[in-house]
């Protein structure tokens, strides 16, 4: 095969993108080798259930019918009479729960290990944000099937956003384009889910992913540069990296062909809420949560004072970097050692008693 | 004193004119009898001479509710204060009104429209009149002390509104009402008649949906005998009766080989085969040559009718089953997680269609059924079809993920010995 003009074609697309530092940064890029290193696994194991997301989800949009006269219909089609559709949408429904525990543990991991120090306070909070953009796609998409189960917890989870003080009443609206989860929010929830989020995650993840290559994998404290052993990027951690993604592929497989994604009944805005509503088991630790703050602390309602709190430590979370002084100036940081397990503790607790109860 | 006496005389004039110029008794006029005599005295009695004072003052009291007192009824003068000019006989007292002139008393205000627009535009005021077309009315008429008049149903003192649910004549406690009197052996045994129509109502189709069900609208005595009027139908006029809810199906019979027979044998069309109090839900059973057929009571087998009783049998009995089979498979399909809500929703289709059968088995006529019976095939054996479809889909789903596991698990060991040999290859490098 020939460019055009008779030469080598690499050369020819070489002359035109100059990949040559890009291929020289590949070649040298490693990975370092510690007791620790299976945590790395993860953010690759994300990005890869995230591109399966994309996937997917634009194979969905050919068929999905974004209105609350046809989003039910226009599902059942996928589901029973599109080829192959069932396992499109089980895939992708399967994929982004998967994804979610993927990116809680990689944030986990991250915590602690100290990654966030400097100089990658930055990819930290890249990270932070990809996980609120990550929550948002989970509880844009739930409404989509507009089944009666996500209709009930749209409704139940803007009225949370509805409590927010100063901007609840705004934001409420503005979710549900009117006062109720209605064909107007659905309109809305899929043009969040198709486009605008992913618009800004692009954004996001591709300021994440530049940062991780320029800066290299972090090494957890305690651990020394000079003494470390490392491995190749390309191909040892990458041909690694495809094993799990492999892995992560069978497992899908078989969770969409014995578990296929439920449909469940088509939303009635007019049918009384079904008992025990619950949110996506993502949401079950915060929903949870305010659910044991009492109807009024002090002089503040329960529910305004949870949203609070929530803020807050949704605040926090991103600004760990420069909390941290201990782990910034290279010295062991207990007390966020103690904060991350306590946090797990909670979540993973609150998750439980969420499910079971 | 000089002021309540007069207060109490203009009072008492007051009634008599108002009395005196309609011609029955009026509720008395807050303004006009501030002190009702009969209520002041029994209301410090006990016992049956102070009850009824206590009833009439009960806020569910209809007539209480709406001005009436004890002299609207038992007439008298109730301005005054002493027992004796109070309950004058001349002044029209009357302690205890005879059975026989229950329903005039009550149709005085009752049987009059101008009067109970009054209260209620749209009350019936025809009660009197057709109780005395009633076989109750006829037989008070002939002297007959055992009968049942308006105090029967309604009571007397404390008569409540009939759309009151604690009321004797509110639709639940209807049947309870009349089989007070029809339900006791020894209270009928004079009029030879059965007495056990209350306890098959209450086993059958109707007496559950009202009783259990709490279905308002499912018929008690008085919607098919009539309250007032109450008669028992007479056989040429059950099916119009039944007809009023079961409108299709009495058409359906009208138009069919049995109506004409039926009236001529003077079998009761509906009752013949469904009977009247006992009426138990109907099963395809009922239709056909089995041993719980009813068909088979008259049309014997090698008859044309016989035949025709068998075809309709066999062609509900292919509706049901393919349902059911068609249920099953789609269940099936579900419970292995196949989506099939579409298919199970459309088989509801062919459920109609059944019911719609049914209905049509009144007209008695194998070629009609058929023709009722068919759609519902039809649409059942797609969802039937729907649901093999999603089983065979659900194997090769297996299927096609064993292959897909079996390359997966190939491409990851592939994978893991080249990067075994590439290590391999730079540890030794």
């Amino acid at each position: 095969m020939k460019a055009p003009g008779g030469g080598n074609p690499l050369e020819w697309l070489e002359d035109r993108l100059g990949l040559e530092p890009v291929l020289k940064l590949v070649e040298k890029k490693t990975v370092p080798i510690h007791r620790h290193t299976i945590w790395y696994y993860l953010g690759g194991m994300t990005l890869f259930l995230f591109v399966t997301q994309v996937v997917t989800g634009i194979l969905l949009l050919l068929y999905y019918r974004p209105s609350s006269d046809a989003a039910y219909e226009s599902v059942q089609f996928i589901m029973g009479q599109v080829s192959f559709g069932w396992l499109v949408r089980s895939i992708h429904s399967w994929s982004a729960n998967l994804m979610i525990g993927t990116l809680f543990i990689h944030m986990f991991s991250v915590f602690l290990t100290k990654a966030y120090r400097p100089p990658r306070e930055l990819t930290w909070i890249s990270g932070a944000f990809l996980l609120f953009l990550a929550l948002t796609f989970g509880f844009s998409g739930y409404l989509l099937p507009w089944n009666k189960v996500s209709f009930f917890a749209t409704r139940v989870g803007t009225q949370i956003a509805g409590v927010v003080p100063g901007i609840g009443t705004f934001l409420l609206r503005f979710l549900r384009g009117g006062d109720d989860v209605t064909g107007a929010t659905l309109t809305r929830f899929y043009g969040f889910h198709v486009a605008i989020l992913p618009a800004i995650t692009a954004l996001f993840l591709g300021v994440h992913l530049w940062l991780v290559q320029k800066q290299g994998m972090s090494l957890p404290p305690g651990e020394d540069e000079r003494q470390v052993k490392t491995m190749k990027f390309v191909p040892n951690f990458l041909l690694r990296d495809a094993m799990g993604w492999l892995l992560a592929l069978g497992l899908l497989a078989a969770l969409s062909a014995l578990f296929p994604w439920e449909l469940g009944q088509k939303a009635d805005p007019f049918a009384s809420a079904p008992a025990g509503i619950k949110p996506e088991w993502y949401f079950l630790f915060l929903f949870q949560t305010l659910k044991y703050i009492p109807a009024k602390v002090a002089f503040i309602d329960g529910d305004v004072l949870g949203v609070l709190i929530m803020g807050a430590g949704a605040a926090l979370w991103v600004f760990v970097p420069f909390l941290d002084r201990q782990a910034a100036r290279g010295e062991k940081s207990p007390v966020f050692t103690a904060i991350g397990w306590v946090l797990i503790v909670y979540i993973v607790g609150m998750t439980l008693v969420g499910y079971f109860t | 004193m000089t002021g309540k006496l007069l207060t109490t005389s203009l009072g008492a004039i007051s009634a008599l004119a108002l009395f005196a110029a309609t011609g029955r008794a009026q509720p008395a006029p807050a303004a006009a009898a501030k002190v009702d005599q009969c209520v002041a005295c029994h209301s410090e009695l006990e016992g049956r001479l102070g009850d009824p004072v206590k009833a009439l003052q009960q806020k569910n009291d209809v007539h209480g509710q709406h001005g009436f007192s004890c002299a609207n009824c038992h007439g008298g003068d109730p301005s005054q204060g002493s027992g004796k000019a109070a309950m004058d006989p001349a002044k029209g007292f009357v302690a205890v009104p005879k059975r026989q002139d229950i329903p005039r008393l009550c149709g005085k205000c009752h049987s009059d429209p101008a009067f109970m627009k009054q209260f209620d535009p749209a009350e019936r005021t025809d009660q009197e009149s057709e109780y005395s077309t009633s076989v109750h009315g006829k037989r008070l008429k002939q002297g007959d002390q055992k009968v049942a008049v308006c105090t029967s149903c309604h009571g007397f003192h404390g008569v409540k509104a009939v759309k009151n649910s604690t009321a004797p004549v509110y639709a639940l406690h209807v049947a309870e009402t009349c089989g007070s009197c029809h339900a006791n052996v020894g209270y009928m045994q004079p009029y030879g008649i059965p007495t056990d129509q209350l306890a098959k109502w209450q086993s059958s189709v109707h007496g559950e949906a009202m009783l259990k069900k709490q279905d308002l609208s499912a018929p008690t005595c008085n919607d098919c005998h009539g309250n007032h009027g109450a008669t028992p139908p007479s056989v040429a006029s059950v099916a119009n009766v039944c007809g009023t809810c079961h409108v299709r199906q009495a058409e359906l019979f009208q138009k069919s080989p049995h109506a004409k027979p039926f009236q001529a044998l003077g079998n009761g069309a509906c009752v013949q085969c469904h009977s009247n109090h006992e009426i138990h839900h109907p099963s395809d059973e009922m239709l056909g040559v089995g041993k719980q057929s009813v068909c088979v009571e008259c049309h014997f087998e090698g008859t044309s009718s016989f035949k025709a009783a068998a075809a309709m049998s066999g062609q509900i009995s292919d509706l049901a089953a393919q349902i059911r089979r068609a249920g099953e498979i789609l269940q099936e399909a579900s419970n292995d997680g196949m989506e099939v809500s579409r298919p199970q929703f459309d088989l509801r289709e062919a459920g109609n269609k059944l019911i719609n059968a049914r209905v049509v088995v009144h007209s008695f006529a194998p070629g009609q059924v058929e023709a009722a019976v068919k759609p519902g095939l039809e649409v059942a054996g797609k969802a039937h079809q729907a649901g093999l479809v999603a089983l065979s889909d659900f194997q090769f789903r297996r299927k096609g993920l064993a292959v897909s596991l079996l390359f997966i698990a190939i491409a990851v060991a592939a994978i893991f010995l080249k990067l075994r040999q590439i290590e391999r290859r730079q540890s030794s490098a």
